[in-house]
């Protein structure tokens, strides 16, 4: 088959929906499956080759980030032409209510369309002003795919219908057999916080608060801090006395993301809300980090209700550095978890999920349909391809 | 006069709304009925798929007899109920998935599984099963948008729909095989 997918995200800054989308596109092709990422990309040069350039990203706020998309007349018509020369079977966009370019593929496309909702959001957000828009290029969708239940849950809300429910992939053995960080090897307790140190919702603030705690009882613990935002501004906010146990990673690379998950005994997630899914905890499992978590509806599902990682209640600091003591005290439970997180994980190994993805296209495409242009009410488009034409 | 003109402007711009919206709303009813055409047209696919794995089963010799026979006989139900009305189908399929069920139990599938051939044939059923309940739910999930749009009152007045019948969801028994999922 011949896939294109839709990013839209930036390609050149990491994130969930991005690494999703590059894993998806590796599986398939592992599957013998002819795949093309669109998507918005800053620097062109060094792109693997089944991306294409969607144009340059603009950053804006949205969903409570900064997130860089693209949109206006000329990504739309990149859209178009991608779509047009793409001659695709399926194409499979990425949380098309994001304002960028998966929305737009909808729009100008029809076919055997399939839409994956990754987040959750605010209703009445996204039902405002634009959205009554937004919605002929949605209901050309013909196959819907939640990566979670609170991602199914807010596509409902907003569509209704029923979307399937098909979990994030992990690429296991990529986390497993990773290298540990230079200069991190198993001499000292460590643990890893990952995360934008600027984004309340990460929950940087309530580990600082739980670190004094955690020192007394544990005073040679190394507390690793990976994620872009001002180190500085984050220095002043933490307690006193702790400074010398804490090191900043500052903005890593995927690849030294899985690298510091190999290189802690836990990894601390006190995320206070926003995450839908939780990938970043099946990664740690994946490099087989012991998992502390605050107890979000979707962290708990990750974790099983605490079976596979423990978890501690939200925005509590006390239980956050009790968990971190027991669990840095006592290998044997951490073995125990480690272990626990080690079966779990197998259950997103995207060699597993890519299975459910490809069912879910082989069931919207019927033999000889191919994704081609849809111009029907588009001035705009009308317009542009006339252009091009001549 | 000016009165009137002004009376008048405004009417010609209610109008204009008015199409917009309708035209819209027209296109918008389009691209439903196209895509629960070929989301049923992609159902068809997967329903012959499992049929004739179903028959493909029962003619392996892989099976006993008795099961052999009662899939074979659900399998060809399935296969010429394809020209009858969709109610009728819709319980020739359940039919079939319920003989599937009953053929197929745990102990089955393990020694089916046994030989290289039944094992692909297994592999071919679960996925064509799995397929149809993909393809029933995006079905029934177009019509259930379909018909949301097609009870608006503007909808009904300006007869927008034309011709085109009122969608129906498919309803059948679509569950695979229980030994088949745990395998």
């Amino acid at each position: 088959m011949r896939v294109g997918l839709v990013c839209p995200y930036a390609w050149d800054v990491p994130g969930g929906v991005r690494s999703h989308v590059a894993d998806l596109a590796v599986a398939l092709g592992d599957h013998g499956h002819d795949v093309s990422v669109l998507a918005p990309v800053d620097d062109p040069r060094d792109l693997p080759s089944y991306v294409v350039d969607g144009g340059r990203p603009i950053a804006v706020r949205y969903n409570g980030s900064v997130a860089r998309l693209s949109f206006g007349v000329k990504a739309t018509r990149r859209v178009r032409n991608w779509i047009r020369e793409g001659d695709f079977d399926v194409v499979h966009v990425h949380e098309p209510v994001a304002p960028s370019l998966s929305i737009l593929a909808l729009w100008v496309a029809r076919g055997p369309l399939v839409a994956t909702w990754h987040s959750s959001h605010d209703r009445s957000r996204i039902m405002a002003a634009g959205y009554y828009v937004g919605q002929t290029a949605m209901e050309k969708v013909r196959g819907r795919i939640a990566v979670s239940e609170d991602a199914r849950r807010t596509m409902v809300a907003h569509l209704g219908g029923d979307a399937v429910l098909i979990p994030n992939g992990v690429r296991v053995s990529a986390f497993a057999s990773r290298e540990r960080l230079p200069g991190m090897e198993a001499d000292r307790p460590r643990a890893l916080f990952l995360g934008r140190m600027d984004e309340s919702r990460k929950g940087l603030a309530v580990l600082w608060e739980a670190l004094p705690a955690v020192l007394e009882a544990v005073p040679d613990l190394q507390m690793l801090v990976a994620g872009p935002g001002d180190i500085d501004e984050a220095r002043d906010e933490m307690p006193d006395g702790v400074g010398h146990c804490v090191e900043f990673l500052g903005f890593i690379s995927d690849e030294d993301k899985a690298r510091a998950l190999r290189s802690v005994d836990v990894y601390v997630a006190p995320h206070t809300g926003g995450e839908s899914f939780g990938i970043v905890l099946v990664e740690a499992m994946a490099a087989q980090a012991c998992v502390l978590a605050s107890d979000l509806p979707a962290f708990r599902r990750v974790l099983e209700d605490g079976r596979s990682g423990r978890v501690f209640p939200n925005l509590d600091s006390a239980a956050l550095a009790r968990g971190l003591i027991d669990l840095l005290s006592d290998p044997t439970l951490r073995r125990e978890y480690v272990r626990q997180g080690d079966r779990r994980v197998r259950e997103f190994d995207w060699d597993r999920v890519v299975d459910d993805v490809i069912a879910v296209y082989e069931s919207v495409h019927t033999v000889g349909e191919k994704v081609t242009e849809d111009l029907r009410g588009q001035i705009v488009g009308r317009l542009s391809s006339r252009g091009e034409g001549s | 006069m000016n009165g009137w003109m002004v009376v008048g402007v405004g009417l010609v711009v209610v109008v204009l709304l008015v199409g917009a919206y309708l035209s819209m709303t027209a296109g918008r009813l389009d691209h439903l009925h196209r895509r629960i055409d070929s989301s049923s047209l992609a159902l068809d696919a997967q329903l012959l798929r499992r049929s004739s794995v179903a028959l493909e089963l029962a003619a392996s010799g892989l099976l006993d007899p008795a099961s052999s026979l009662l899939l074979a006989e659900a399998a060809h139900e399935a296969r010429t109920s394809f020209d009858e009305p969709p109610s009728e189908r819709a319980m020739a399929e359940s039919d079939l998935t319920a003989a599937l069920s009953a053929a197929l139990d745990a102990d089955d599938i393990a020694e089916v599984a046994l030989r290289e051939s039944g094992a692909e044939m297994l592999e071919e059923l679960d996925a064509s099963c799995r397929r149809v309940q993909l393809s029933r739910r995006f079905l029934n999930d177009g019509v259930r948008a379909c018909r949301q749009l097609r009870r608006q009152r503007m909808v009904r007045l300006f007869r927008l729909a034309g011709h085109t019948p009122w969608p129906d969801t498919w309803e059948m028994d679509d569950t695979p095989p229980p030994g088949l999922v745990d395998r």
